[in-house]
């Protein structure tokens, strides 16, 4: 197993109390895997792409234990995790039209990050020359400043420049969200492309849009409220979701060549429950129809088939 | 900020599903304001110099019942139980003169910081919102009125007003202390005009005049409130100086021209003290109370200064 | 009802205006009575200016638009005014379409002051719980509460019972559902769907051709201004003729279909970046 979550807590201290923002979260990704976490906003996908390579100063390590190729990341230690960043785990951030300095040279930037993991430029170059012309960039773009970049260029700078120690874990957050369908497409495949030449070892994509993420990746794990509502190979859960969540979220996406005249799709009434002061059972239980008086315990997160896993009493 | 920390502390507010932009909204932070007001120190230090100092100047001419030119004591006393500042080298009392410099000082602070304070805004929220040639127009004012030699425009005044009153003297300060009111309220309007909120506003049929009174001023009150106290302190400062030297209002009293009168009349090498001390520190207090304030209600107001 | 004709929108740029940029070129288009018409593009394509040229936040610098037959450039006034009582917009970003600091309904007050100010307030209120009702919104819910208090959802379809006290003929609705969850898009889109039923005409706005599909009647695709495809909405997406819309949409994910290897336009596409 390439990477290991188990009970993973974290939460965010605010004036009005913690908010738990991940409430115990466990999966496994494989080598070579490329996972899809799908879900709405404040499920808490974001937190956990964040929490697996750098906690900010809001964030709270509360419980859990997360392993990489069989060693432990001491998520909880800024100090000891530099050592694991942009080495072992490495991250691209959503707005990469702001992740690079603005007053400094690419070139030079690459340069300085090296330097400060304590890696030599001079021994990377050829292979960052090579990957650069990969993603279609020339490679007098070392020579410019991030500004003379168009946003679609930055983005793969950015995405090179992540993963130029070959990292065993890649987290992409939201990287997609800002783009234009095109573009978007563009680096996506770049994302697959890197890891099917073994560039990166596994691939973690949080993103919101469940027909991009169905695109590129194996497994598709959706988060709801803090915690895993469901966890498929992309075909089984777009296919045969178990998850009411899932499902209802499915049959909620327009596609072309469906109309309203024709079919009308239904959204989920209601909204996600406060993390602050989360309710006992199963978080999803409010908005779904499917709800009886055992949900009133949340259910364990088990398989159904075979890879599948669900957290939902009327699936088992 | 990302979308993942919208996400994150959008789910601390029950209602909120889409993201939500983080910045506390204005109600919610106009009571958390008012929290944080009551315990930062530095705007409750402030305040309460600037209240004492207000207290006095209200109340302090009607503890004496003389004037404050009177000759009514022995001249160069020092302080003592008849006379609590002491006594002048004409027999003045200290105190009275300045209890009602006080008086002045607070009234030209109030009138030329109010004015510097109207004009400014003016200008700069016109300037902000039309943009273009009324922009370009008000910024060469602007320019102009900052190049300006103040000092030497007082001094042809002065040649040719014999007699000078404080509220002139506020008018003349007013009228050229705004022009780093305006520039600032026109970059804030500039940025503010281009939200959707004032679109929306002009799609509801309100005129320009209404859109800036009504949906982009009060959006920045708390910049407005700040920038009116440093108005008033500016203002305090700007006639002390040319009360002190001898530019000031010829009627009345003022704390600079107590000043001047003490370095006038030899107290320094006299050894007068209390005749220009308490003027002095009590500009120097008032101002730089009023600075503290300042500092304070920014900490107050930006959720980002705030020592949690 | 509403017809663009060669309309161009220019804007000057870089120090001292030395350069310009053409966010409009030469786009002519009508809206029927009724009609639902999409406006589908990336960024830079000049669907959000088109949008703002119609609600004349801004001018055109070429062409005319008119809307039932009059120059809407001339007006101003109580002529603008009028305009708005047939023509208005909702815009992107919920939150900001709130003043931050008032509460959410005073958007439907600043309404009354120009509109309705002869209304007493017993009729004023029925009247904003027909609109609410119309959104399908639960007065009690959204009445009296701020902006931060209200979902995306909520907010954005209270812009649009904002826009129905009026009775409009035409909606330009800019990308209202795209900050807002999939689980909330689709009900807010069903709206519009409704209200297209009872007769409203809506110029929509949108960079996702999955939505432009959803309840549109007709469909322009624009790129870099200029109008590059239009048609009823089935052909363009069944049988579209352009290579930049067929690379559209061959680069759209869709669920139960994944894109062909070599699909889309390779490398950069010109102009076409971050939102």
């Amino acid at each position: 197993m390439s990477l290991r979550v188990d009970n993973l807590k974290v939460w965010y201290r605010t004036l009005r109390g913690d908010v738990q923002a991940l409430d115990g979260v466990t999966f496994t990704v494989a080598d070579g895997e490329l996972v899809g976490l799908a879900g709405e906003s404040g499920c808490g996908k974001s937190t956990l792409g964040k929490s697996l390579i750098r906690l900010d100063s809001r964030m709270r390590h509360v419980d859990g234990t997360v392993e990489l190729d069989g060693k432990e990341l001491p998520i909880w230690d800024s100090e000891r995790m530099s050592s694991f960043r942009f080495k072992e785990v490495s991250i691209i951030p959503q707005y990469a039209m702001s992740a690079m300095n603005p007053t400094r040279r690419i070139g030079r930037l690459v340069a300085e990050l090296l330097e400060s993991r304590g890696v030599r430029p001079d021994g990377v170059r050829d292979e960052l020359l090579r990957r650069l012309e990969l993603v279609g960039l020339a490679p007098d773009v070392l020579d410019r400043y991030p500004i003379e970049l168009s946003g679609g260029m930055k983005q793969r700078m950015v995405m090179v420049i992540s993963t130029l120690l070959n990292p065993s874990l890649l987290i992409a957050d939201e990287i997609t969200s800002a783009l234009d369908v095109s573009t978007q497409k563009a680096v996506a495949e770049t994302l697959v492309g890197f890891r099917d030449r073994h560039f990166v070892k596994s691939t973690i994509f949080i993103t919101h849009d469940l027909s991009l993420v169905y695109q590129i990746a194996d497994s598709i794990i959706v988060m709801y409220a803090g915690r895993l509502a469901e966890r498929a190979p992309t075909e089984a859960l777009v296919t045969t979701p178990r998850h009411p969540y899932t499902q209802m979220l499915l049959s909620a996406l327009p596609e072309v060549g469906v109309r309203y005249s024709d079919r009308r799709l239904t959204g989920i009434p209601g909204s996600p429950p406060s993390l602050l002061d989360p309710p006992t059972g199963c978080r999803f239980r409010d908005r779904c129809p499917l709800a009886f008086d055992k949900c009133a315990t949340q259910p364990p997160f088990l398989e159904v088939a075979p890879d599948h896993q669900v957290a939902c009493w009327k699936a088992f | 900020m990302t979308v993942s920390d919208r996400e994150e502390l959008a789910v601390a507010t029950p209602a909120a599903t889409a993201a939500t932009p983080v910045t506390v909204t204005k109600v919610r932070a106009g009571r958390e304001a008012l929290w944080f007001a009551r315990r930062n120190r530095k705007l409750l230090l402030g305040a309460t110099v600037v209240l004492v100092f207000l207290a006095l100047a209200a109340v302090g001419p009607l503890l004496t019942d003389h004037g404050p030119n009177e000759y009514v004591g022995p001249p160069a006393q020092r302080p003592s139980a008849d006379w609590w500042f002491g006594t002048t080298m004409f027999g003045q009392d200290v105190f009275a003169q300045f209890a009602h410099g006080l008086r002045s000082t607070f009234l030209v602070g109030l009138l030329g910081g109010g004015l510097a304070a109207i004009v400014g805004m003016v200008i700069g929220f016109t300037a902000g919102y039309r943009g273009g040639t009324a922009d370009e127009i008000l910024n060469m004012v602007t320019n102009v009125v900052l190049v300006i030699p103040t000092l030497a425009v007082l001094l042809i005044i002065a040649t040719y007003l014999r007699v000078r009153g404080v509220v002139p003297e506020a008018i003349f300060i007013g009228l050229f202390s705004w022009p780093w009111v305006a520039r600032a309220i026109r970059a804030q309007t500039f940025s503010l005009r281009s939200r959707d909120f004032v679109d929306l506003a002009r799609l509801s049929g309100a005129g320009g005049a209404r859109i800036v009174l009504r949906e982009i001023a009060p959006n920045m009150s708390s910049y407005l409130f700040m920038t009116f106290i440093l108005l008033f302190g500016g203002a305090v400062l700007t006639a002390a100086m040319l009360d002190f030297i001898g530019l000031g209002p010829t009627d009345g009293m003022s704390l600079g021209l107590m000043m001047n009168n003490a370095v006038l009349w030899s107290a320094l090498p006299l050894g007068m003290w209390w005749w220009f001390i308490p003027p002095g520190l009590g500009i120097t207090m008032i101002v730089g109370a009023l600075y503290i304030m300042n500092v304070g209600l920014d900490e107050v107001f930006n959720p980002k200064l705030r020592e949690l | 009802m509403l017809t663009l004709e060669g309309v161009s929108k220019t804007y000057r740029v870089g120090t001292f205006g030395g350069r310009e940029l053409t966010a409009v070129r030469d786009v002519s288009l009508q809206v029927a009575p009724g009609e639902v018409i999409a406006l589908i593009g990336e960024s830079g394509s000049g669907k959000s200016t088109i949008g703002r040229l119609i609600l004349r936040l801004t001018g055109v610098t070429g062409g005319r638009i008119t809307f039932g037959g009059t120059d809407i450039a001339g007006f101003k006034g109580k002529g603008l005014r009028a305009y708005y009582a047939q023509v208005q917009g909702v815009f992107q970003d919920p939150f900001s379409s709130y003043n931050p600091i008032f509460k959410a309904d005073r958007a439907l007050e600043l309404l009354r002051q120009t509109y309705f100010a002869e209304l007493d307030a017993r009729r004023w209120r029925d009247k904003v719980e027909a609109s609410l009702d119309a959104v399908r919104l639960d007065p009690g819910q959204v009445l009296g509460k701020y902006p931060h208090q209200l979902s995306g959802g909520q907010l954005q379809r209270l812009l649009v019972a904002r826009a129905l006290l009026l009775d409009i003929r035409l909606l330009v609705a800019d990308e209202i559902i795209s900050m807002l969850d999939a689980s909330t898009r689709i009900d807010v889109l069903n709206l519009l769907g409704d209200l297209k039923a009872r007769g409203l005409g809506i110029v929509f706005v949108t960079h996702d051709l999955s939505l432009g599909n959803y309840i549109s009647d007709r469909a322009v695709i624009l790129r870099q201004g200029a109008v590059v495809e239009e048609g009823p909405v089935e052909q363009v997406f069944g049988r579209p003729q352009h290579a930049y819309t067929r690379s559209l949409l061959a680069s759209v994910p869709q669920l139960h279909r994944k894109w062909e290897p070599g699909d889309g336009l390779a490398g950069e596409p010109a102009g076409g970046d971050g939102g």
